[in-house]
């Protein structure tokens, strides 16, 4: 791909199905990684506190050493699981997401579209071990200490440094993890299915000539600025439009009038660009010959 | 009232479809596909064929580019629920159990061959040094996996250790010491693993490193002529942990290896089928070494007749030998 692309081209990745049918997927950004990550991380610390504090509460409540030691080891396994399954087990699901990726709209698959496998998913969350925790608990050791290790810690910071910004340096904002396990983190934000337009258009006739002022660039323009109807936004397009197609319009600066108007324009504009597409014309904006 | 285009009767004719298709989705995620009943099961892929073919007739003649957006949002989901992560966790486990593991471990074999070399060139250079010199130990063994145990330790201290005589620290804490030596190894090993890609230099580097160790705690014992006594309280779990660092190792020099020489691949695919493979092969580890916890805190501490230790050891080993590389190759 060509580094002249706008940016939300550039991240598009195309996946043709086995029925030949083309999906565009839309590669997640690093803010919205870290976001979800940060999200995570958040759960992840609740949990921990919470787990903590319930074990702490078990073994005083009973009151005897063998019960403590108990919780430690409940207390030991259970960090332990945590820090290691939470993200594979969430992503090994069939929504293929953590808590936090679902906060931010993002799932994890196979790169290229594949089927997404455990084992991928546990070499990707694997690596986290080496990408985020190993500094933390290096930092934390090093910390500990009367005498804190300045290169260790400097150390520290530029191995996760170099993992933290890892996502930037590629095209496919792929982290090590996903380097190795060969996958990718798509946004898959939930779509409503919005009301038909056309449907609820009023009968007002215009003629070819009308209609052939625009092309599919300004019909996808108009569909935007009907579902949005922001007042001065429907004044302007609707005045812009009445003056394009020479046509007397009694403007109610944005009120139902003219967003009447608009629609039934719509509807008029979609029929003749729609019919000439099945004639196999798709005329791509105004300055396009009609 | 205008006649209807003709792309919105398309839909109009079509949206209760999508509507189910969505709905059947949203609970199928919500749960795993073990929500849907056995009609709704088969009507999925039907419904995402309707679906994906909707997509592609809207393209070409319809222009309402929100329905588009929509169709494509939706046939994206139930394309990776369909193409995507199955469902079951119960299956799968089988499935890694009696077939994807056994043969990731077969896959690695000249990599697990590796590895255990570079472990046990490790091992004889720490006994080699710390049997020359004893302040070598120190170096070799970290304070809290020492627990006690040096050069300065008395030979009594050093036997109550391995037969869990005198004060009884162990055998009480044994569950705790257990606990805890599991979440140390699996981590080295995870750390193993998640470095091979550095052209495997680290992950050989640990390999030497925790030889090191093994020889350094060696020579001591043999010095005080307890070699034998502290191989057979090794080997009661050591056969399996140390097999399982093995099979860490093995798994970080593939990736290092696929990263190095990706031979016809490039390089991205390359790594990236290594990592699935050592994936199968880490989550075996991770079993593994919960195994080896298990015998290294309960049954070891409970078994102290030095004979029995050492048929514990080597039938553990024989069982993951067979187990890995007696079964009988089945086709994936």
């Amino acid at each position: 791909m060509s580094r002249r692309l706008p940016v939300e081209v550039k991240r598009v990745r195309m996946l043709v199905t086995p029925e030949g049918v083309s999906l565009p997927l839309d590669l997640a950004d690093a803010g919205q990684r870290m976001g979800a990550f940060l999200l995570d991380l958040l759960i992840l610390g609740g949990i921990f506190i919470a787990f903590t504090l319930l074990m702490l509460l078990a073994s005083l409540v009973v009151g005897k050493p063998l019960a403590f030691r108990a919780a430690w080891v409940m207390w030991l396994a259970g960090a332990f699981f945590l820090r290691n399954f939470y993200f594979t087990l969430f992503e090994a699901r069939p929504r293929g997401r953590t808590p936090g990726k679902r906060a931010l709209g993002l799932r994890v698959i196979a790169r290229h579209g594949g089927r997404l496998t455990l084992d991928a998913v546990i070499a990707r969350n694997a690596m986290r071990e080496v990408e985020f925790f190993l500094p933390l608990t290096f930092l934390a050791m090093s910390g500990g200490k009367d005498e804190p290790e300045g290169w260790a810690i400097l150390c520290g910071i530029l191995w996760s440094a170099i993992f933290l910004f890892m996502p930037l340096m590629n095209r496919d904002r792929l982290r090590a993890g996903d380097l190795l396990a060969g996958t990718w983190v798509i946004r898959a934000p939930r779509r409503p299915l919005l009301p038909e337009l056309a449907d609820t258009a009023e009968d007002l006739s215009f003629t070819g000539e009308e209609l052939d002022a625009y092309g599919v660039y300004e019909l996808e323009t108009l569909e935007t600025v009907i579902r949005q109807a922001h007042a001065p936004a429907v004044a302007t397009v609707t005045a812009s439009i009445a003056r394009r197609i020479r046509r007397e319009h009694w403007s109610d600066e944005g009120g139902p009038r003219d967003l009447a108007f608009l629609q039934a324009y719509y509807a008029g504009l979609r029929g003749r660009l729609e019919q000439k597409l099945l004639f196999g014309k798709r005329r791509a904006d105004k300055h396009a010959p009609s | 009232m205008n006649a209807p285009l003709p792309s919105a009767r398309f839909r109009a004719e079509r949206e209760a479809d999508w509507r189910r298709l969505e709905a059947l989705l949203d609970r199928a995620e919500k749960r795993s596909a073990a929500a849907l009943d056995e009609e709704e099961l088969l009507a999925l892929p039907t419904l995402y064929r309707a679906t994906i073919s909707a997509l592609s007739v809207a393209r070409e003649t319809s222009l309402d580019r929100a329905l588009i957006e929509y169709l494509e949002g939706l046939s994206t989901r139930a394309y990776f629920f369909l193409y995507g992560v199955r469902g079951r966790i119960g299956p799968r486990l089988l499935a890694f159990f009696r077939r994807d593991w056994p043969a990731a471990m077969r896959a690695l074999w000249r990599e697990t061959i590796a590895s255990a070399l570079l472990l046990l060139a490790g091992t004889i250079a720490g006994y080699a040094l710390v049997a020359s010199d004893p302040g070598w130990f120190p170096a070799m063994v970290s304070g809290d996996l020492a627990q006690g145990r040096g050069p300065e330790a008395t030979t009594q201290m050093l036997r109550d250790v391995l037969y869990g005589g005198g004060h009884g620290r162990h055998l009480d804490g044994l569950e705790m010491l257990a606990t805890f030596l599991f979440t140390h190894n699996a981590q080295m090993a995870l750390l193993c693993f998640a470095l091979g890609f550095l052209l495997a230099v680290p992950s050989s580097l640990l390999l030497v490193a925790n030889g090191l160790t093994l020889g350094a705690f060696l020579a001591l014992y043999a010095g005080r002529g307890l070699a034998g006594d502290l191989i057979g309280w090794l080997s009661v779990h050591g056969t399996t942990e140390l097999f399982a660092i093995v099979v860490a190792g093995a798994a970080g020099i593939r990736i290092g290896w696929a990263v190095a020489f990706p031979g016809r691949l490039s390089r991205l695919d390359s790594m990236a089928e290594a990592g699935r493979l050592s994936g199968t092969a880490m989550a075996g580890v991770v079993v593994m070494l919960f195994v080896a916890a298990l015998l290294e805190g309960f049954v070891r501490q409970l078994v102290t007749v030095e004979t029995l230790r050492y048929v514990i050891g080597v039938t553990m080993l024989c069982v993951w030998l067979a187990y890995f590389y007696g079964t009988p190759r089945k086709p994936a």
